[in-house]
């Protein structure tokens, strides 16, 4: 076992100034440290894709990474993505709009994917093989997927 | 229509059922905000349990020596079976004990569990147990099984007609051998629970398992308590699929006997891996199967042996065996049949439900059969599964249920052959195939015909529980569970359109067995069958209190009183909901009530081997196209045309969830899941990593969902049908596809392929078809 290790980090725009234990994954100190429990745990070994976050403004699988190398960065998780008055974000709003989850379990994972790609494309139309391919990432046992490639067609198509 | 059937109306004048709400936790779930058991708080003082695993497949447990777990940081206890102060099993035939005592059974097996402040200090304790087994040479496979005459049960049968002297009248014979593969349920939650110890050995489980009930009396049994010392709580699961029904019962039962023995709250979540090696999979098997046919494909006689691999314990193995016997034929009158089941033991995890439950490999074996027969004969598939369908006149099935609307299957494929375009694209594709040699393609329209209800009777029965607030909320409850296929949502459609509210004042509460007692699992599609009758019964039940004080209160007869859009409509006055609610409460009228139903018309007996086990059936069918490469094996599914029977739907947006999901968990099965024990029994494909459920890529593209619109013709809830199962069954038309594709490699041939059909088993097919 190593001492804890302070660290600092911006998670959703907030300054957080923490100790961990460097063996602490991120998504083990966004959940238990900070409460943040959006950040979901499917499979701890970096496959699932249900723990995405974006770690300075790219996905990460937060079960793959140690909260010791989010030092410095700015972490963004599912809370940070509707607006403070609680609006749903586009991408949010289309999901729920076109039935793309179920037992919503990998939902927030799902978000984070889209949110990733909708600033990448910067407004440009993305075809249905590209957003299937960015969502392959992301496993979801229910819905067959089809609910979620509409919404992200919706909006980013 | 009878006065109250209000049943039968279309969707037109229903407020709140048939229409396509969104999943009641929706708005939470993008949000991240829903909260599964391991987000629950845990307060000061939680501790974490981690289970050890038996390195070994089989054999006694010479030593086990725990103290360097004992010794390691933060570990709290340890516990054995010498810990459990009741009974050290979670199963009804006392064959799955909570923990390994004396005997290891299979690899994974849990043989202690380690309790820890926290749950990775719990885990790696959990490592430093020093076991000593002397093992004895395992039980594998089914042919192990067969070999060794090893059964968890006795083998069972049902037969009509004389099988063996029509397979010898036949004009033409076939046989085969079709190995099928199981499934990992791979819920995306794994399985958890919180357990919270009360005063006087009170017991609070929080748990993600789809049977409440069944968990309580674990729990109790494991502690030595009554069941009214124990409450058990879920109010969502992150995917269950069969697989959070009887395994949710080791997790939930070590958390609360850990959380009993350190009078702390215990949390236990497995480890993904964990969870692969310790908890069942759906059943695999070998049909073993002879068919006799005419030169048109009909089929005079049917002879199989289901052979299932059930694992090192019975569990749910009578159930799902004989649903896959019950679903042997699917849609099709099989004159003279033999269908036999046999119930192996192996030394591997104790298989368990999965979604279909047996029915799914009963019908695969039918479905290939009629491949093999169209193969023979030189026909169309389509047209040899239509010349053996049930009909008015042709309509008994292997078990003695009359089939009562054998046309609705008939016309929805007539349906379905037409707008998916079958007889022009298996032109198109014979052609391309003609002239393509590497890459070929195939079609296949196959159907699904499932029964509907537990074929265990006592389990057909639900209750409820509603109450009205005083301004006008409601509160609801039933013993049903929510795993994302939103059988909440349709229940609280269910209770609104009944007040005539809107769907925001009924407030759903997570399933919690002190609320309704002695519930059913959620299983067997009937969620939302059972307890939206018996919420309905509930809500009927205030509703006629609260009428016959209104038609007091406003000198009224009950039929001048209407409840729409959060009013009451009392001849020409018109009070608000709640106005009447808190009117109610004034006068000291009850606004509770508990809901009770249980399904009319069905029995069984096993013994004789006749009766109704169904109340109705749930049709579909599913047009697939599929295109493999014969040099790799490779393969996509191109094209998909589903029409399914969800009978008047309570929620359209739903249903299609489920059907889009079950296909494609189907076609998972039957494709790339493969489920691989190596020679000493240990399971290879244990997480996500080396097991690949089918992702967004993988789904096809041009995949068309249509819900026949017809109100079944049964008297359920608003006339829908169950649609959680069903739909997995359609992906056989995946499979029929990918045989069509490798049949026109040589149309000579019968084509081998076992399921899954994996890259490695459609290039060995395909390689096989090749030699001359
Ligand atoms: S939990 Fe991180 S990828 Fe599965
Ligand atoms: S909605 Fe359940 S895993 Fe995606």
């Amino acid at each position: 076992m190593f001492d804890p290790r302070p660290i600092k980090l911006t998670v959703n725009g907030k300054t957080i100034e923490a100790t961990v234990e460097p063996r602490v994954h991120l998504a083990d100190f966004l959940r238990k440290q900070l409460a943040l429990t959006g950040t979901h745990l499917g499979c701890e070994h970096g496959v699932c894709g249900a723990c995405t976050v974006l770690v300075n403004g790219a996905t990460a699988r937060a079960c793959l990474m140690l909260a010791v190398q989010a030092d410095g960065c700015a972490v963004e998780t599912i809370e940070s993505v509707a607006s403070a008055d609680g609006t749903l974000h586009p991408i949010q709003a289309a999901l729920s709009r076109h039935h793309g989850l179920q037992c919503g379990y990998c939902t927030p994972g799902v978000v984070m994917t889209l949110l990733e790609l909708q600033r990448e494309s910067a407004g440009s139309a993305l075809p249905e093989d590209k957003i299937r391919t960015a969502l392959s990432g992301n496993l979801c046992r229910c819905t067959g997927y089809q609910g979620m490639v509409d919404a992200a067609l919706e909006i980013l198509g | 229509m009878p006065p109250n059937d209000s049943s039968l109306l279309g969707a037109e004048s229903l407020a709140v059922v048939s229409h396509p709400v969104r999943h009641d936790s929706a708005a939470l779930h993008v949000r991240g905000a829903a909260a599964y058991i391991d987000d629950i708080r845990e307060p000061q003082g939680a501790l974490h349990v981690a289970p050890g695993l038996s390195p070994a497949t089989r054999g006694r447990i010479k030593t086990l020596n725990l103290d360097p777990v004992r010794a390691a940081p933060g570990v709290v206890a340890v516990l054995t079976p010498a810990d459990v102060p009741g009974h050290n099993n979670t199963s009804h035939f006392d064959d799955d004990p909570l923990i390994a005592d004396g005997a290891v059974v299979f690899r994974g097996q849990v043989t202690f569990a380690v309790v820890a402040r926290t749950r990775d200090e719990a885990r790696r304790a959990a490592r430093l147990a020093q076991v000593e087994i002397e093992e004895e040479t395992p039980i594998l496979t089914i042919e192990d099984a067969l070999a060794a005459n090893a059964t968890v049960l006795p083998d069972y049968d049902f037969k009509i007609g004389d099988p063996h002297a029509a397979l010898a009248a036949a004009q033409h014979r076939l046989e085969g051998k079709l190995r099928i593969g199981g499934q990992e349920h791979f819920y995306l939650e794994g399985q958890a629970a919180f357990a919270i110890p009360g005063e006087s050995g009170e017991m609070l489980v929080h748990s993600s398992t789809q049977d409440p009930t069944e968990l309580q009396n674990v729990v109790a049994g494991v502690l030595g308590m009554p069941n009214a010392f124990v409450t058990v709580e879920t109010r969502r699961m992150g995917g269950a699929f069969g697989g959070k029904e009887t395994q949710a019962a080791q997790t939930g039962a070590l958390a609360a006997l850990a959380a009993y023995v350190t009078k702390q709250p215990c949390k236990l979540r497995l480890d993904r891996d964990d969870d692969f090696a310790i908890t069942g999979k759906r059943h695999d098997f070998r049909a073993d199967w002879t068919v006799g046919f005419d030169d048109e494909g009909r089929i005079a006689a049917y002879d199989v042996a289901l052979n299932a691999r059930c694992g090192c314990s019975v569990d749910m193995s009578p159930g799902v065996v004989d649903r896959a016997m019950f679903h042997a034929a699917n849609a099709y009158h099989l004159p003279a049949t033999n269908i036999m089941s046999r119930r192996l033991f192996t030394n591997t995890v104790s298989n368990t439900a999965f979604r279909g439950f047996g029915g799914p490999q009963g019908m695969l074996a039918i479905e290939r059969v009629m491949d093999a027969v169209a193969h023979a004969t030189g026909r169309d598939p389509l047209d040899v599964r239509k010349a053996n369908l049930y009909t008015a006149g042709a309509n008994v099935t292997p078990y003695g249920q009359t089939v009562e609307d054998p046309d609705v299957l008939a016309s929805l494929i007539d349906k379905l052959e037409a707008s998916s375009d079958y007889r022009a694209r298996r032109a198109q594709i014979a052609a391309w195939n003609e002239t393509s040699p590497i890459i070929k393609r195939g079609l296949a329209l196959t159907p699904v015909q499932f029964g509907i209800s537990f074929t265990l009777q006592h389990l057909n029965q639900a209750g409820a529980l509603v109450h009205v607030y005083q301004d006008g909320s409601v509160h609801l409850n039933h013993g049903g569970t929510e795993m994302g296929q939103g059988l909440f949502t349709k229940v609280a459609q269910v209770v609104a359109e009944e007040f005539g509210i809107p769907l925001d004042w009924v407030r759903i509460t997570a399933t919690n067995t002190a609320k309704v007692p002695n519930a059913s699992p959620t299983a067997a599609s009937a969620g939302s069958d059972l307890n939206g009758m018996a919420a309905q019964a509930a809500a009927r039940e205030i509703k006629g209190r609260m009428i016959a004080f209104a038609t007091e209160r406003y000198d009224a007869t009950p039929d001048q009183i209407r409840f729409r859009d959060g009013l009451v409509v009392i001849g020409n006055q018109t009070v608000p909901f709640p106005e009447l609610a808190k009117l109610c409460r004034q006068n000291r009228v009850q606004l509770s009530h508990a809901g009770f139903y249980k399904t009319p018309d069905i029995h069984w007996d096993r013994a004789a081997r006749t009766g109704r086990p169904f109340l109705y059936y749930a049709y579909g069918a599913a047009c697939a196209e599929v295109a493999i490469d014969v040099l790799t094996g490779e393969n996509k599914v191109t094209r998909v045309d589903i029409l399914h029977d969800a009978g008047r739907s309570l929620n359209p947006a739903l249903d299609i969830g489920q059907i889009e999901g079950g296909f494609v968990q189907g076609m998972g099965w039957l494709t790339t899941e493969e489920l691989v024990f190596d020679a000493k029994g240990r399971l290879a494909t244990h997480a996500p990593s080396t097991y690949k459920i089918p992702v967004a890529s993988d789904v096809p593209a041009d995949f068309r969902v249509a819900l026949l619109d017809e109100p079944n013709r049964a008297a359920t809830i608003y006339r829908s049908k169950a649609v959680g199962e069903p739909p997995l069954m359609l992906a056989i038309a995946v499979y029929s596809a990918l045989l069509d594709a490798l049949h026109s490699i040589d149309p000579g041939k019968q084509v081998q392929l076992d399921a899954p059909a994996t890259p490695e088993r459609i290039l060995k097919a395909a390689e096989a078809l090749k030699v001359v």
